[in-house]
C-alpha cells in the first residue's frame, strides 16, 4: 500500500526533514547520501520514485538521473529534484537527463508534498 | 520535531565548515585543483541551500554570495588569489558566529565588508543581478467563493512523444485538471501508427479538454510546470461568466474547428453545401477524424450547459419542493403499469402489421421510456447525506475505542434510489463499525509497525454499469486468512483439507454466528454481524465482496444496482411459464443438447469455453410437467464470481421488469424475488439466482 521512496542527498538535515514529511504522509522512504549510493542500492531495489538533490560529491544529481533512466529496475520512475533558485542551467541540464519535476529549496513539507501528488499516482 | 531538524543542521554545518576550512587551506597550496574548487563550491551551496529551509535565512543570504564567486571560479571565469581565499576564511568564521549566535548579536558590519570585498573581486562583466524568487509548484489554491467569476477554457494538450520516459504521467495531469472544475476530456488518436511501427514507450495520443473553473488560467498553466517546456499547451479562453451575454447558445461546430485550427475555413463552405449533418459530413470526407468532431461538440454542449446554468435563476426556495414519499412511489408504480401496458401495445401493434398503428406505438414507447427514466431519477439522492453521518460514527467511535482515525470519502455525488439509499444505513454502519473496532489497530501498535499512527478509513461510491460500487477500504491489520480458516473448520463450516481461495475463506465471515473478536466490546464482537449485513446487502439485489492483506489493510466492496423498481432483466419460457433473470448477473447463453447430458453421466456439468460449469434445471427445480424440447438453453450467469448454469426452454429476449412485490402469503418462497406483469397480463416470476445457486449447493452435497 506505502509507496516507497528514494532520496538522495547530501546534507543530513535536508535528508532528515524530507524522510521525516514522506512519513507522516504514509510513504515508505530509503535514505542514500550521494549519487553513487543511490544508483548502487536502486539497481537491486523497486522503488516508486526518487527525489534527489544536484550538488552532490562521488555522483552528481544529473549522473544519477541519467544512470537511472539507462537501467532497467527503475527506468521510468518519476524523479523529483531538490534544486535552489540560481541552478536554472543546471535545472534544464537535469530534465534533459530526464527528472520529471522540481521544487525548489527553501520549500515547506506540503509544498513537498503536493510535488508528488503530482507525479506519483496514488 | 522542527527543533530536531534545527540541531541537526547546525551539527552538518558545523562539520561542513570544518571540511571547508581544510579544503580552503588545501587550496591555498595548490589553487588550480578543481577537485577542491568543486568541494569548496558544494560546501557554501549545501549550507545556503539546507540553511534556507530551516529558517536561517541571514547565513543563505550571506553564503549565497560566496557561493556565487565559487560558481565563478568553479567555471573558470575567475582565478584563486590569495585575496579571495582571506575573504573566504573570513566568511567562515562569519556563518560560524551567525549559526552559533541568537539574531541580533552578531556583528553585520563583518558580514557587509566581506560581500562588499567578494564583489569588488568579480569582473565587472559578471556582476548581473541573479533573480531571486522563482515559481516553484504550488500547492493548488482552494476554490473558495461561488460567485466567483467561472471561465471556461479550451486547451490542447499534446505531450512530447518521449513524456512517459521522463517519469511523468499524464493521466494524473488530466486528473489534476479534473480537480480544478467542471471538466470534458477527449483523447485524440490520429497520431497514433500502425502497431508495426509503434514504440511501445512513446506517448502518441494527445488531450483536448473543457475546463470551467473559478481559476485563472494560471492555475491550469501550474498543472503542466513540469511539461510545458517540452509539451505543446494551448490554453484558450471560450467562455466567461462576465461576458454580458443572454444568449444561451454557443458556436457552431465548424466555427469550432476553424479557431482550433483543425479546419480550413473554405473547406466548411464547400461540406456545407452538401445539407447532410456537419460533423458526419465531414467525418465522410475525411477532412477531421470522428475524435476531433466529437472534442469539438463536447465542448458546444460543455459551454451551453454553463451558460443554460449561468442564465437560470440562482435556486431560490421556488426551485425545489417537497413532495410526501409516498407520493412518488405512487407516480413511480403509475408508471411501471404504463411501461406494462405499453409492452402489451408494441407487441399488438407489431402483430396487426398497421404502418400507422406501429409508428403510434413506437412514439409511445419512447415517451414511456423517458417518463421512465424521469421518474426514476426524482427518487435519486446523493450519497453524501449518508456520509456525513457515517463522519460522525466515526468519530465517535474512535474516540470511545482511544483510536486516532481519519474518514476520507468520495463520490459524494453519485446518486442511487431513496430507498436503497434507507436500506444501505444498516449494513455500512455494521461494517465501518467492524473496520474501527477489528481493522485499525491501537496508534502504538500501528506506529511499531511502521504505519502512519493516525488509520485510515475510506468510504466511496462510483457507479458502475447500472450499478453503484460502495468501497469502505481500511488501512488497519487486514483479515487473518490462517485464523478465519481455523475458526471455520473448528466451527464444522468447512472441511479442514478443504482447499480454498483466500476469497472463498474470507466469506466465510458472513456465516451467522461467526465472529472473530476474543472479547465482545460495546462495539462488536457478538457474532451478529456480517450475516445480517450480507442479507441486507442481498435484499437490494446487491452483492458483496472482501479483499484483504494481513497488515495492511481491508477492501470491502458493495454492488448495488441503482434501481428497485425497474430493472433490465432476460426473459425466459419454461413450459407455459415465463421466468426473468436479471440481466446484470448473465453472462452468456449456450444450447444442451440430449447428447450433451448423456455425455454427462447423470451429472448436472456442462462444458462452456473449456470450463465445467454445474448447471441447474429449472423445470426440475419447479417441477413443471411437459417434456422439454430436444435442446433446451442454459442461461450462464455469475453468483458471487462462480459461473452457474440454469438450464430452460426458450430465451425470449431482454425485457424491462417492473419488479411487484410478492402477496404476504408467497413472501418468504425461496429462490423466487419478486415477479412483474407481462404484456399480455401473465405473471412471470423474478428468479434470486444467489439463493437458487445456494439450494442446488446444498442439494449436491446432501446427494454425495
Amino acid at each position: 500500500m506505502g509507496k516507497l521512496i528514494m532520496t538522495a542527498d547530501d546534507s543530513a538535515s535536508v535528508r532528515q526533514m524530507v524522510a521525516f514529511t514522506l512519513k507522516q504522509n504514509g510513504y515508505d522512504v530509503i535514505e542514500s547520501v550521494d549519487g553513487r549510493n543511490a544508483l548502487t542500492k536502486l539497481a537491486a531495489q523497486k522503488v516508486d520514485m526518487l527525489i534527489t538533490d544536484l550538488n552532490m560529491p562521488n555522483l552528481d544529481g544529473i549522473g544519477l538521473i541519467k544512470g537511472v533512466r539507462s537501467g532497467s529496475l527503475n527506468k521510468f520512475i518519476p524523479i523529483i529534484m531538490l534544486t535552489t533558485e540560481s541552478q536554472d542551467a543546471l535545472k534544464s541540464e537535469a530534465k534533459a537527463a530526464g527528472a520529471t519535476g522540481w521544487i525548489v529549496k527553501p520549500f515547506k513539507p506540503e509544498q513537498l508534498i503536493a510535488v508528488i501528488r503530482k507525479v506519483l499516482a496514488r | 520535531m522542527v527543533d530536531q531538524h534545527i540541531a541537526t543542521y547546525r551539527e552538518e554545518a558545523g562539520e561542513l565548515l570544518a571540511e571547508l576550512e581544510s579544503s580552503l587551506l588545501d587550496l591555498e597550496e595548490s589553487p588550480d585543483n578543481s577537485d577542491l574548487i568543486n568541494r569548496v563550491f558544494r560546501v557554501m551551496h549545501t549550507i545556503k541551500g539546507s540553511g534556507a529551509m530551516f529558517g536561517f535565512d541571514e547565513i543563505a543570504a550571506f553564503t549565497h554570495e560566496v557561493e556565487t564567486v565559487f560558481d565563478l571560479v568553479r567555471n573558470g571565469k575567475m582565478a584563486v588569489t590569495k585575496q579571495l581565499l582571506d575573504l573566504t576564511l573570513k566568511s567562515r568564521d562569519h556563518i560560524t558566529a551567525l549559526l552559533s549566535a541568537g539574531h541580533g548579536e552578531v556583528n553585520r558590519h563583518e558580514g557587509d565588508d566581506i560581500v562588499a570585498g567578494l564583489r569588488q573581486l568579480v569582473p565587472q562583466a559578471e556582476t548581473t543581478m541573479q533573480k531571486m524568487d522563482e515559481p516553484t509548484a504550488k500547492v493548488p489554491p482552494k476554490v473558495d467563493s461561488a460567485d466567483a467569476e467561472q471561465k471556461t477554457w479550451r486547451i490542447r494538450f499534446r505531450p512530447n512523444r518521449e513524456l512517459l520516459l521522463n517519469g511523468n504521467n499524464p493521466v494524473l495531469l488530466l486528473n489534476e485538471l479534473r480537480a480544478l472544475g467542471t471538466c470534458h476530456v477527449v483523447a485524440q488518436f490520429d497520431n497514433v501508427p500502425r502497431l508495426d511501427t509503434m514504440v511501445g514507450e512513446h506517448c502518441y495520443l494527445y488531450w483536448d479538454i473543457i475546463l470551467t473553473s473559478s481559476l485563472g488560467e494560471e492555475a491550469i498553466r501550474d498543472v503542466f510546470i513540469f511539461v510545458e517546456d517540452d509539451c505543446e499547451i494551448k490554453i484558450e479562453l471560450v467562455d466567461s461568466s462576465s461576458l454580458a451575454t443572454d444568449d444561451q447558445s454557443y458556436k457552431k461546430l465548424g466555427e469550432i474547428l476553424v479557431e482550433r485550427g483543425d479546419l480550413l475555413p473554405v473547406e466548411v463552405q464547400k461540406i456545407l453545401n452538401q445539407q447532410k449533418r456537419f460533423g458526419e459530413m465531414l467525418v465522410d470526407q475525411g477532412v477531421v477524424t470522428p475524435e476531433k468532431v466529437q472534442s469539438a461538440l463536447i465542448e458546444q454542449q460543455h459551454v451551453k450547459t454553463v451558460r443554460q446554468e449561468r442564465a437560470a435563476p440562482a435556486p431560490d426556495a421556488a426551485a425545489s419542493i417537497r413532495v410526501p414519499a409516498e407520493r412518488l412511489d405512487q407516480l413511480v408504480n403509475l408508471v411501471g403499469e404504463m411501461v406494462t401496458v405499453q409492452a402489451h401495445l408494441t407487441q399488438a401493434a407489431n402483430s396487426l402489421r398497421d404502418p400507422t398503428f406501429i409508428n403510434i406505438s413506437e412514439e409511445v414507447e419512447r415517451l414511456t421510456n423517458e417518463l421512465r427514466d424521469t421518474t426514476l431519477t426524482i427518487r435519486m439522492l446523493p450519497i453524501g447525506s449518508t456520509f456525513s453521518k457515517f463522519k460522525r460514527l466515526v468519530r465517535d467511535l474512535s474516540q470511545e475505542l482511544g483510536k486516532d482515525i481519519e474518514m476520507e470519502t468520495f463520490g459524494a455525488d453519485t446518486e442511487l434510489d431513496k430507498t436503497v439509499i434507507e436500506k444501505m444505513n444498516d449494513p455500512l454502519v455494521h461494517i465501518i463499525r467492524n473496520s474501527i473496532d477489528h481493522g485499525i489497530e491501537m496508534p502504538e501498535v500501528r506506529t511499531a509497525a511502521g504505519k502512519p499512527s493516525i488509520g485510515k478509513v475510506q468510504l466511496g461510491a462510483e457507479h458502475f454499469g447500472d450499478s453503484v460500487l460502495i468501497t469502505i477500504r481500511d488501512d488497519g491489520a487486514g483479515l487473518d486468512r490462517d485464523a478465519i480458516r481455523a475458526k471455520a473448520v473448528d466451527n464444522g463450516l468447512i472441511a479442514a483439507n478443504a482447499e480454498l481461495s483466500d476469497s472463498e475463506i474470507f466469506a466465510q465471515i458472513f456465516t451467522p454466528g461467526f465472529s472473530m473478536a476474543a472479547k465482545v466490546t460495546n462495539v462488536s464482537g457478538r457474532g451478529v454481524g456480517m450475516d445480517v449485513v450480507k442479507r441486507g446487502i442481498e435484499g437490494l439485489r446487491g452483492s458483496i465482496a472482501i479483499d484483504s492483506l494481513k497488515g495492511k489493510g481491508t477492501t470491502i466492496t458493495l454492488k448495488i444496482p441503482l434501481t428497485l423498481a425497474i430493472i433490465e432483466s432476460l426473459l425466459v419460457k419454461i413450459g407455459d411459464s415465463h421466468f426473468v433473470l436479471p440481466l446484470a448477473s448473465v453472462e452468456e447463453c449456450v444450447e444442451l443438447s440430449r447428447a450433451d447430458v448423456e455425455a454427462a453421466h447423470g451429472r448436472n456439468l456442462v462444458k462452456v469455453r473449456g470450463n465445467l460449469t454445474p448447471y441447474i434445471s429449472l423445470r426440475e427445480l419447479f417441477d413443471i410437467g411437459g417434456s422439454p424440447p430436444d435442446i433446451e438453453q442454459i442461461v450462464i450467469v455469475s453468483v458471487h464470481g462462480q459461473s452457474i448454469g440454469f438450464v430452460v426452454d426458450f430465451v425470449v429476449g431482454e425485457h424491462q421488469t417492473v419488479i411487484k412485490p410478492l402477496g404476504r402469503f408467497y413472501q418468504d418462497v425461496q429462490g423466487i424475488s419478486g415477479a412483474t406483469i407481462m404484456g399480455d397480463g401473465s405473471v412471470a416470476l423474478i428468479l434470486d439466482l444467489s439463493v437458487l445457486a445456494q439450494t442446488a449447493e446444498l442439494a449436491e452435497h446432501n446427494q454425495l
